[in-house]
């Protein structure tokens, strides 16, 4: 087998788990490693249309900050009542976006969450180029950016230190520690898969440059058992990581005396929210991915479920914050606070208000119904409005807070300028471009990983045989199949044809007891006729 | 001409995860010490079949960890007690409940430089070169073959019989490498 080709059939059986396997199509290591490799080795022209567009993109940003840089922050329409404007939405947008990625990466490999491992690269590298775009709005909010390093405590000519006391310097902290620990991250998982790109690298630019930063890396088992004690610390320390970084952010807003942000419900809010958005642009990333490189085997329509059920409850989350916001305005009695929420919901940002609840609250109940989360197509649409919808979250949370301010002599509204525009979409252009840079030269998906969790990574997993027996097999024992499964072959539903499979299969597993070890495949003891483990059943249904 | 290659040491190649396990045993209970078992991925409870003590690298990140959240006090304190005292909004010098957030993210910060920088040490990475790169085999180690090393240096090797050891493991290949 040269060439693996893709199937879509859903019977295929992990016959170690007994359950449905992760990778469909059973293929082999090498098969992954072709299959993720593939695409990295040989350009496509989509992914050059795909470059150039971002590259565009990116050049959009660079004009936006020379032009901020020469003229100021006046140039956007930031004022005084409304001095946050689009900035710090966009700021707020983008770390949110980052949260999925470590949830992915981090807090499902602490639940053993082996799905993950078809999705957590790309959502990693995506946390990494989100977080960078994040950081670079406060960086020109400020001004005079060339005056950045202030919030570090790094000795000065005013000898002064910065003010421990304030969520925004907690901010700096948190939003540079998460950038660095999931950068430290990423590099830890990549370090196998470099090493995979270095021993087939066919140019000596490519063998160098992958053997430089796979680090000599030669697959030992001693280092293996320090890589893997390093990665779960990295995931166990990544999890509170990741639920404080967008805590503190909410704390920007939450400890201000503003009515509308002075709220305790801020922090599990904003995280709740931030998952939302950081799994709508992983859909939104993945879903074109799988199918340009052709990897709909190894994220199958059941990760993409998973994901788009992550959504659901996330979104629900939301929903179910937006409505205690509105209770507690009430039930505190604290016409402020009851004046803002009114305020936010019916004023002059009532438009930005209901298209951020039809987006985050009523769009993702669509999840509820299974045709829906099981099409790739609705769900990349439903992505976007995710992403819609939680950019204008954060702009009416700024925006709607801040244009009433407490003297009705001070109140104004906010209008964006074609530079808030421009600057927003130049992110876009910086975040496409790097995750095009990223998709043209690293494995889009962990492939040691992905390895680890496929049935024939168990070390008392014993193969089935080989493809050229397997098929011969097949059909010469369609007959005996039919007679010894008593009937049970007239019924053509898709439940008995993974119940057949599953017994099927499981006979193909010899269990080799070993010492402690001993795998015990679902279903073991059901007796059935000798078949391989590859997923034919429907070709021997239709024999039967 | 030049003097004969040193030799590293034996190299055999195993087809499955399984094969592997199984002779990570047989090694093991042979008593070498110089040797290691190579996989594309983490083979699980590889450890325990070659008789591998548990990783040091969680005692590391505690060390770290601590020490970074330590430092993080000690620096909100410095700074806002002892070298610039400055009243802010009339809260205390040592608003020790503010300082959290900052305290937390660095113990954080030093925590994960010590588990990935940690881990890199004690592996002794990077080293560009290692004699079994020569191996022209072995460079499907990081696709879909598993390998057994025993190093020349190890007091129980003898270039013979610990080829007819590997070989009774079920290796596919058995070859020599230099050094």
């Amino acid at each position: 087998m040269s060439h693996y080709i893709p199937t879509t059939h859903e019977h295929d059986i992990d016959p170690v788990e007994g359950r449905m396997a992760l990778i469909q199509g059973n293929p082999s290591f090498s098969e992954i490693t072709e299959a993720v490799v593939r695409p990295i080795e040989i350009p496509h022209r989509r992914w050059w249309i795909a470059f150039m567009l971002s590259l565009s993109m990116l050049g959009v940003l660079g004009i936006s900050l020379a032009y901020l840089l020469w003229e100021g922050v006046g140039i956007w329409g930031n004022n005084i009542p409304v001095g946050w404007g689009w900035p710090i939405v966009n700021f707020v947008f983008w770390v949110g976006i980052g949260h999925a990625g470590t949830l992915i990466s981090a807090v499902l490999f602490l639940f053993r969450q082996k799905w993950r491992t078809s999705i957590n690269r790309a959502s990693e590298a995506m946390t990494i180029f989100a977080v960078i775009c994040a950081l670079l709005f406060p960086t020109v909010h400020v001004g005079r950016m060339w005056v950045i390093y202030w919030p570090l405590p790094i000795p000065n000519q005013m000898s002064m230190w910065p003010n421990f006391r304030s969520p925004l310097l907690w901010d700096v902290f948190a939003v540079s520690t998460y950038f660095t620990v999931s950068l430290l991250f990423w590099y830890v998982g990549l370090v196998p898969d470099i090493a995979t790109m270095r021993d087939r690298a066919k140019t000596k630019i490519r063998r160098i440059a992958y053997g430089v930063f796979a680090l000599g890396w030669r697959g030992s088992h001693r280092h293996w058992v320090n890589y893997e004690a390093a990665y779960l610390l990295l995931a166990a320390m990544a999890t509170p990581l990741v639920l404080s970084v967008h805590s503190i952010v909410s704390f920007d807003f939450a400890v201000s005396q503003l009515p509308g942000w002075h709220t305790t419900i801020f922090p599990p809010y904003f995280v709740a929210g931030a998952i939302f958005s950081g799994f709508g642009m992983v859909l939104t990333l993945m879903i074109p991915i799988r199918a340009w490189f052709k990897l709909e085997h190894i994220i199958t329509v059941k990760h993409l479920e998973n994901m788009a059920k992550v959504i659901l409850l996330t979104g629900s989350l939301v929903g179910y914050a937006y409505g205690m916001e509105f209770f507690i305005a009430w039930y505190s009695g604290n016409p402020y606070e009851s004046f803002a929420f009114v305020n936010r919901a019916f004023g002059d940002y009532s438009w930005a208000y209901w298209t951020m609840m039809s987006c985050n609250v009523i769009t993702p109940q669509l999840i509820w119904f299974k045709k829906i989360r099981r099409s790739a197509v609705a769900l990349f649409i439903l992505s976007i409005f995710v992403n819609i919808g939680m950019w204008f979250e954060r702009f009416v949370i700024v925006a709607s807070s801040l244009h009433h301010d407490f003297l009705p002599s001070s109140w104004a509204y906010f209008s964006p300028t074609l530079w808030d525009v421009a600057t927003l979409i130049g992110s876009f252009g910086l975040f496409f471009t790097l995750f095009c840079l990223f998709l043209r030269f690293l494995p889009v998906i962990a492939i040691a990983e992905i390895k680890s969790v496929m049935p024939a990574a168990n070390p008392h997993y014993v193969a089935p045989p080989p493809a050229s027996k397997r098929k011969r097999h097949v059909t010469k024992s369609a007959v005996g199949v039919v007679e010894s499964s008593d009937g049970s072959r007239d019924s053509e539903d898709s439940e008995s044809a993974i119940g057949r499979g599953e017994s099927s299969v499981s006979q193909s597993v010899k269990v080799v007891v070993s010492g402690a070890h001993e795998v015990k495949p679902a279903a073991a003891d059901e007796a059935a006729p000798e078949k391989a483990a590859d997923g034919h059943d429907e070709k021997e249904d239709a024999d039967g | 001409m030049a003097k004969r290659p040193k030799v590293y040491g034996l190299l055999a190649e195993y087809e499955t995860a399984a094969e592997l396990y199984k002779a990570c045993e047989k090694v093991r209970d042979a008593g070498f010490g110089a040797w290691d078992a190579h996989s594309p991925f983490p083979v699980h409870g590889l450890e325990k079949a070659m008789g591998l003590r548990a990783s040091i690298v969680p005692w590391i990140v505690a060390v770290m960890g601590f020490s970074g959240a330590g430092l993080g006090f000690l620096l909100q304190w410095w700074t806002s007690v002892v070298d610039y005292p400055l009243i802010i909004s009339g809260k205390p010098f040592n608003s020790y409940q503010a300082f959290v957030p900052v305290i937390f993210e660095l113990g954080i910060l030093l925590g994960s430089f010590g588990a990935v920088f940690g881990m890199f040490g004690l592996n002794r990475l990077p080293t560009l070169y290692h004699s079994l790169f020569n191996s022209d085999r072995f460079s499907r180690v990081t696709d879909d073959r598993f390998f057994i090393s025993i190093e020349a240096r190890d007091p129980k090797y003898d270039p013979e019989r610990t080829r007819e050891l590997l070989e009774s493991t079920g290796a596919a290949h058995v070859e020599e490498v230099e050094d």
